[in-house]
């Protein structure tokens, strides 16, 4: 049987302006009496990246941010073409970048589902015959005629999900869509992506979580700085994936140094405190605190810290800056120093722990680093029993929790 | 079992344009035209009667202060009749080429997100304008009965459709090539407006061509291709036959821009999702 994709040397390259992100008509101006243009920088994307896809298979394609996973799914779905190679592909085609692409607030329900189905490139008797179904699986049907501005934001993803559910092309592309909406509904949409893989349909899916990943696919791409690093059995490629998230590992003092003094970027060290000492290493209940260095070019206003710890399979566990706590930081602008965050009880379980690091101002990010470093918690009995409760049903355990047995037998 | 369908992804010709391909799109040329008429009128409370209240508001300002004030002549017809007859396909060009020129980055998170052909997109932008015509062209027809306007209805059969297409085709040009331009250099936003103030009073919309004196003007404003549509336009209804000369410069021109504009769109459109 031929397969339903054969991708052949796919490269893609971006050419980097370094001052406007726009071209202005005054800049081409400009250029015409200036000799070569030496702002240009070429940025490869995608380089060399040959796969194939039987019919019916599930791909997931996983990598860091900027691995070039949303160019692939780009390029694949004809919204940009490669710079070099070709893909040849034997079946309906449709993507699924986003969900609710070309959603208007001021059509009502019914109107956004004809539209956006339209978009995805279904027809209209097609949206029509499917239309009962389709209000069903959103469970939205009392407000089928009103303005999609008066929607939920939860009722807007249903509906635009139960859209994109219905689409049946032979192949599927879809981009990590699955990272927004209430659990249920995920579960609800996991499973009707599992009913159209075992219909025979290709499917070829991005994401972070490597959970989704597992379920869904069997195979998997990994892709690393535009370079197509592994492809094989799913179990394997996450694994080779996950450890070779470069995460940095702290010292064995707790300190990670990211940025040296020349640099422009204003992140210089990462420093771990367990207990109030310097440690690569955590216990469970401990006082954990993370503290992060600064030096800017520049007056920092009003700056923030933005943290967020991810468990071993990228699934974000805790993200919070201080701005959700304290407010802003009233300080005079400032160009070095450090902001420290400290938990004063860290209800995590034994394992590795990844965490992305932001800085930024009350208005923006500044510099973002994603698995920015690791760090392991160690088991510790918290409550002196000398047992835990099973890892595998907790993510997060609770300290407080009072039992009490009472020998009085009867129902008031 | 059922044919495959197959497709190839390679790196983009400038110039091979795919008509099947749009042609397959048709049903969404149709569905972002009408989204666009729906969103256009859904928040007003005189909704369609916009269509018609800025022809006639336009022909009464100027019957008032060209018309009577400045006196100027209108090819034998009473000069409200004159000036709507006109207005009324300038304002298709008007407004479809405004749409058209900021369509591609108002739908700028559509294009970045899923694939159909480009062209889809100024082109609705014109249906939508035409749309407009049809509001606007019935009142003409009213207006023309109201003046009892003597209309040579043998010429009507094929002029009228004529000068229609004519105003496409010149609508359409542009309306591409600004879009295309308008999505690269964001300067365009403001020139577009500009231009289209300035094209009003080289265009024969409120005076006629035989004010003009001197002979070298009339061919500059032949260039414009809305002067082909509007003549073709009158013509039933005009005592004088249009200068044919001039008509051929102002069609060519029409039809040569019609193709630079969609060449032009053509060669950008591929990169589109990147700078947009």
């Amino acid at each position: 049987m031929l397969p339903a994709l054969e991708v052949k040397g796919i490269s893609k390259k971006f050419n980097i302006r370094h001052e406007s992100p726009y071209l202005s008509l005054r800049d081409r101006v400009m250029d015409l009496f200036k000799p070569a243009h030496t702002s240009h920088e070429d940025f490869w994307a995608l380089r060399d990246v040959s796969f194939e896809v039987k019919p019916g298979e599930s791909i997931g394609i996983i990598g860091k941010n900027g691995a070039g996973k949303s160019t692939l799914l780009k390029i694949l779905s004809k919204i940009t073409p490669p710079t070099q190679g070709s893909v040849i592909g034997r079946g309906r085609i449709a993507s699924l970048l986003e969900v609710g692409t070309g959603f208007h607030p001021e059509l009502t329900g019914r109107e956004n589902i004809f539209l956006n189905g339209s978009i995805l490139g279904m027809k209209r008797q097609e949206i029509a015959a499917k239309f009962d179904a389709i209000v069903d699986f959103a469970g939205t049907e009392r407000f089928l005629d009103t303005p999609l501005k008066h929607y939920s934001s939860g009722m807007q993803l249903r509906l635009a999900f139960a859209v994109a559910a219905f689409l049946e092309p032979e192949i599927l592309v879809i981009d990590e869509v699955l990272a927004v909406g209430d659990a249920e509904f995920q579960k609800k949409c996991i499973g009707k992506m599992e009913d159209v893989s075992r219909s025979g349909r290709t499917i070829l899916f991005v994401s972070h979580n490597m959970a989704a990943v597992q379920s869904l696919c069997t195979t998997c791409l990994l892709l690393q700085r535009g370079e197509l690093k592994a492809m094989g059995p799913s179990a394997d490629v996450v694994t080779q994936y996950l450890t070779s998230l470069d995460s940095q590992t702290l010292d064995a003092s707790g300190y990670v140094a990211i940025h040296s003094a020349e640099s422009e970027k204003p992140i210089r060290a990462i420093e771990v405190l367990c207990d109030n000492q310097r440690s690569a290493v955590a216990y469970m209940g401990c006082a954990l605190e993370i503290r992060l260095y600064f030096k800017a070019n520049e007056f920092l206003t009003t700056p923030v810290l933005g943290i967020i710890i991810k468990d071993n399979y990228s699934t974000p566990l805790i993200g919070v800056n201080n701005r959700h706590y304290s407010g802003n930081f009233e300080t005079p602008p400032l160009k070095e120093g450090f902001i420290a965050m400290k938990i004063p009880y860290l209800n995590l379980f034994e394992g590795t722990y990844h965490v992305d690091v932001h800085l930024g101002n009350e208005f923006k990010d500044i510099e973002v680093i994603q698995d920015c470093f690791q760090f392991t918690v160690e088991p510790l009995s918290f409550s002196g029993s000398g047992e835990l409760p099973l890892k595998s049903l907790n993510r997060m355990f609770m300290k407080d929790i009072t039992w009490t047995l009472n020998s009085t037998n009867h129902v008031a | 079992m059922q044919e495959v369908h197959t497709f190839e992804i390679k790196p983009r010709k400038a110039f091979a344009f795919n008509f099947k391909e749009l042609a397959a799109h048709s049903e969404l040329l149709y569905f972002f035209a009408w989204r666009d008429i729906k969103i256009k009128y859904k928040q007003t409370v005189l909704g369609f009667l916009w269509a018609v209240l800025q022809p006639l508001l336009l022909m009464l300002i100027f019957t008032v202060f060209i018309g009577r004030a400045l006196q100027v002549s209108s090819e034998g017809m009473e000069y409200p009749v004159f000036v709507y007859s006109g207005l009324v396909l300038w304002l298709v060009f008007a407004s479809g080429v405004t749409t058209a020129a900021n369509s591609m980055v108002s739908n700028a998170a559509i294009i970045k997100k899923i694939y159909f052909p480009r062209l889809i997109i100024p082109i609705s932008a014109v249906l939508v304008a035409l749309f407009d015509f049809v509001m606007a062209f019935a009142i003409f027809i009213v207006i023309l009965f109201f003046f009892s306007t003597p209309v040579d209805l043998l010429r009507l059969l094929y002029s009228w459709p004529l000068a229609i297409l004519l105003t496409i085709v010149a609508t359409a040009g542009p309306g591409c090539l600004l879009a295309a331009l308008n999505i690269k250099y964001r300067d365009f936003r403001y020139v577009v407006p500009f231009l289209i103030q300035i094209l009003l009073f080289v265009t024969p919309v409120i005076y006629p061509v035989s004010a003009i004196s001197q002979n070298w003007l009339k061919y500059v404003v032949a260039l414009n291709p809305m002067y082909a549509a509007i003549s073709v336009f009158r013509m039933p209804l005009a005592e004088a036959p249009p200068d044919w000369i001039l008509l051929i410069i102002s069609v060519v021109s029409g039809v040569v821009l019609f193709l630079i504009g969609l060449a032009y769109f053509r060669r950008t459109e591929n990169y589109f999702a990147d700078i947009a």
